[in-house]
């Protein structure tokens, strides 16, 4: 009895929810939303490669073997373990200590450099383009798309390591750190689904 | 003080005072008051519902007489393709998104949305969406021409060769007003998540606020699909790639599910709105409770999860498989559940009540019956021996205008009405607003149950030409658009002149319960003195309890 009547008047003078806005909870929250909703523009793009790869009957384009896989298995390797080190970017500003986290965020921005720059090379060295049928369309819509948010994230990134040399702008808190770190993880998983469906499943 | 903090004490105080000034200048300026925002989002897509409709009397005009002999061809196409897309991209979207704006802030005790800049950001692309969407009519091939839908490989037609086409416009504007959407739709669900008043718990948000929260999910979760396909769409379009084009190993068939599946969920999108204005006028102007809050608030959130099931029931024409069919007919079945327990509920609701049959009231009450009746017809198009007989036909336009115009817009109506008071701070003309329900009642049931026999009998949609047989159905119909084009005149007249020199409204002028009534009409620039502390359900007509349990701190001075 004792035990509900407490909790009934917490339900009423609970924690009052945020009421600033652009508060970093309210962001946090919101960022995580909008990532939910872009992851579907992703899936909606796999559910047509999917499609297509299942139903197309000339599939390759004429004189296409298949895509070459040591080079993008190497490109992987690389911005899958930038993940690990913006997260370690990330505990360093924890920490305060600032200079650890400007050394590990330039080293993500330079693996993440490091894939594009070898995406260039690639789309350079195959001999199919966008508009050698589905296939061709589809793997330069994927890997272009999700090279345009690898170059949005490095410039985000960009940004925050831009901002870490104006004092006093991280003591309030670092939700662009957050968030780009965030977007930086989603970017990744995607590669991996991206992956596996375009150079494991041929 | 630093200087962020001089900056915006500096915009709060310009604020207040543009406030002050009840100034009409500051609904033209990039204004961040969610209150500002939502009255440019219902003016500005109230423009856009009147294009349309003067569309839509072409379109009619044309259809008096069996011959194509008003408009030419190519400007037919063009406008039933801009009636469509403008009043669902530039009307029922952004006038639903502007309601829910200004309503939902208030109605869970916040100051203002989680991220007001977002929020201008999200209304100023409305105006270049319906720029993009009414240049395409000058460029040399012509507006798009292919139906709202537009399907490949009609939509990739492009027999000038030119770049800038206005099926190019329309990808364009359809993308940004995507973004647009996606954007409101963040900061409305963050907004009902985290900025709820103390006190305020889920069960005692209004069904408006559960309303507009379950559809802006829809938004966030379908949308993107409807993106991916227009950006496929504008490659084939321009780069000459060859997703939808068959020619080429293509599919079509591909886009079709990309767009019904956003554009099926975008109908919930755009009725659960009305849904929840239903719930907030039957209990004012019945003097009842809401009959069976709870679930009546669960089924909007089973609508949202039902409607994401269901978009392949506009393809049954489209060489679906069988066994898919069979499914989709059992899936699109069940929306008329969680449909049918809010439908009940507004009839429990009014049953024995002391009814108050002002304008809102009547609105609410018309568009309910077109509603049930389009629910009918809904049922009937779900099956799918039925659809395949009436793929294509007037019947389907029957139907989804009897949901669009009848329930949507009407019931947008019954919401202008019902809020106006809070909104401008005068009362309406009341005859205006009988005269203005009447019109528009018979209008529209004089336009759109014809359809239903022509549709029957097979004559099919976006012609301009027919057979003579079906003249006496379409003459009626068109009797019946040109009178609900001219209903929406005494709407305007009596809203402006109201709006100007109408008397002066009080703070609750219908005695509804709800936390947008306490406060002043029109509600101060932050909403509240101090943040309310909700201690009672909502609705709770007949009984007296206190709303807030800082009623004294709520009002503040503003009396």
């Amino acid at each position: 009895m004792f035990r509900k009547t407490i909790i009934m008047d917490s339900s009423i003078s609970s924690q009052p929810l945020h009421h600033e806005h652009d508060a970093e909870g309210n962001s946090y929250f919101a960022f995580i939303v909008f990532l939910c909703s872009e992851s579907i523009i992703f899936l909606s793009f796999f559910a047509g490669y999917i499609i297509y790869k299942t139903t197309t009957i000339d599939w390759l384009p004429a004189g296409v073997t298949g895509l070459e896989i040591k080079d993008p298995l190497i490109n992987t390797v690389v911005l899958i373990s930038s993940s690990f080190v913006i997260y370690i970017a990330e505990q360093f500003l924890e920490k305060h200590q600032l200079w650890g986290f400007r050394l590990f965020l330039l080293l993500t921005i330079a693996m993440g450099t490091y894939f594009l720059v070898g995406q260039a090379i690639e789309w350079n060295g195959l001999e199919f383009g966008f508009t050698s049928g589905v296939f061709g369309g589809m793997f330069y819509l994927l890997t272009g798309f999700h090279g345009l948010h690898v170059l949005t994230g490095i410039l985000l990134q960009g940004i925050m390591l831009g901002r870490s040399f104006f004092p006093n702008n991280y003591e309030q808190g670092h939700f662009g750190v957050i968030a780009t770190s965030l977007f930086w993880h989603f970017v990744d998983v995607i590669w991996i689904v991206l992956f596996v469906l375009l150079y494991l499943w041929q | 003080m630093t200087d962020s903090q001089v900056k915006t004490t500096n915009i709060i105080t310009e604020s207040y005072q543009d406030l002050s000034a009840r100034n009409w200048k500051r609904y033209f300026s990039f204004s961040t008051d969610h209150k500002v925002i939502g009255i440019q989002y219902l003016v500005t897509s109230f423009i856009f519902f009147l294009i349309g409709g003067i569309f839509a009397m072409v379109i009619r005009g044309e259809l008096i007489t069996p011959e194509a002999d008003l408009v030419d061809r190519t400007f037919y196409n063009g406008m039933f393709t801009m009636h469509g897309t403008i009043m669902l991209f530039l009307w029922t979207f952004p006038s639903l998104v502007g309601l829910a704006n200004y309503l939902v802030p208030i109605m869970i005790g916040a100051k203002d949305m989680a991220f007001p800049r977002l929020n201008a950001a999200a209304f100023w692309m409305v105006p270049i969406v319906g720029t993009l969407m009414m240049a395409s009519f000058f460029v040399p091939s012509g507006s798009a021409q292919s139906g709202w839908w537009s399907y490949p490989p009609v939509s990739l037609q492009n027999p000038t060769g030119q770049l800038i086409t206005g099926q190019f416009l329309w990808i364009l504007a359809v993308a940004i007003s995507g973004v647009s959407s996606i954007m409101g739709a963040v900061n409305i669900v963050t907004t009902v998540v985290k900025m709820r008043a103390p006190g305020m718990t889920f069960f005692r948000m209004p069904i408006f606020v559960w309303a507009v929260f379950s559809a802006q999910i829809i938004q966030l979760f379908g949308l993107p699909a409807l993106t991916a396909g227009a950006v496929m769409l504008l490659f084939d379009l321009t780069v000459g790639t060859s997703f939808f084009d068959p020619s080429q190993g293509g599919n079509p068939i591909l886009f079709q599910h990309f767009f019904w599946f956003y554009s099926h969920p975008a109908v919930y999108v755009i009725i659960l709105p009305i849904f929840g204005i239903f719930s907030e006028i039957f209990p004012v102007y019945s003097r009842k409770p809401l009959f069976g809050y709870k679930i009546v608030a669960i089924s909007s959130l089973l609508i949202a999860a039902v409607s994401g099931l269901v978009w392949v029931h506009h393809m049954y024409a489209s060489g679906t498989p069988g066994w898919m069919r069979m499914l989709f007919m059992l899936s699109t079945m069940c929306v008329s559940v969680p449909t049918g327990i809010k439908v009940f509920a507004w009839v429990a609701t009014i049953w024995g009540g002391k009814l108050r049959l002002n304008t809102a009231m009547l609105f609410a009450m018309g568009a309910l019956i077109m509603f049930i009746f389009a629910g009918v017809t809904g049922i009937m198009l779900s099956a799918v021996p039925v659809d395949i007989h009436v793929n294509n036909t007037y019947f389907v336009v029957g139907h989804f205008h009897y949901v669009l115009y009848g329930t949507v817009t009407m019931g947008m109506y019954a919401a202008i009405y019902h809020w106006f008071p809070k909104m401008t701070g005068r009362m309406y003309y009341e005859s205006w607003g009988q005269v203005h329900f009447w019109l528009a009642f018979i209008g529209t049931n004089l336009n759109f149950l014809p359809m239903h026999p022509l549709g029957l009998q097979g004559m099919l949609r976006r012609v301009a030409s027919y057979d003579p047989e079906y003249t006496f159905w379409n003459v009626l119909a068109s009797l019946g658009a040109f009178l609900l084009g001219m209903s929406t005149l005494p709407f305007i007249v009596n809203m402006v002149s109201s709006w100007i020199q109408g008397p002066i409204a009080p703070s609750n002028p219908w005695r509804a319960i709800g936390l947008e009534w306490l406060i002043a009409s029109p509600p101060p620039v932050e909403n509240f003195e101090d943040t309310p502390i909700i201690v009672s359900e909502p609705y709770s007509y007949g009984k007296s309890d206190p709303l807030v349990s800082n009623l004294e701190g709520v009002l503040g001075h503003h009396e």
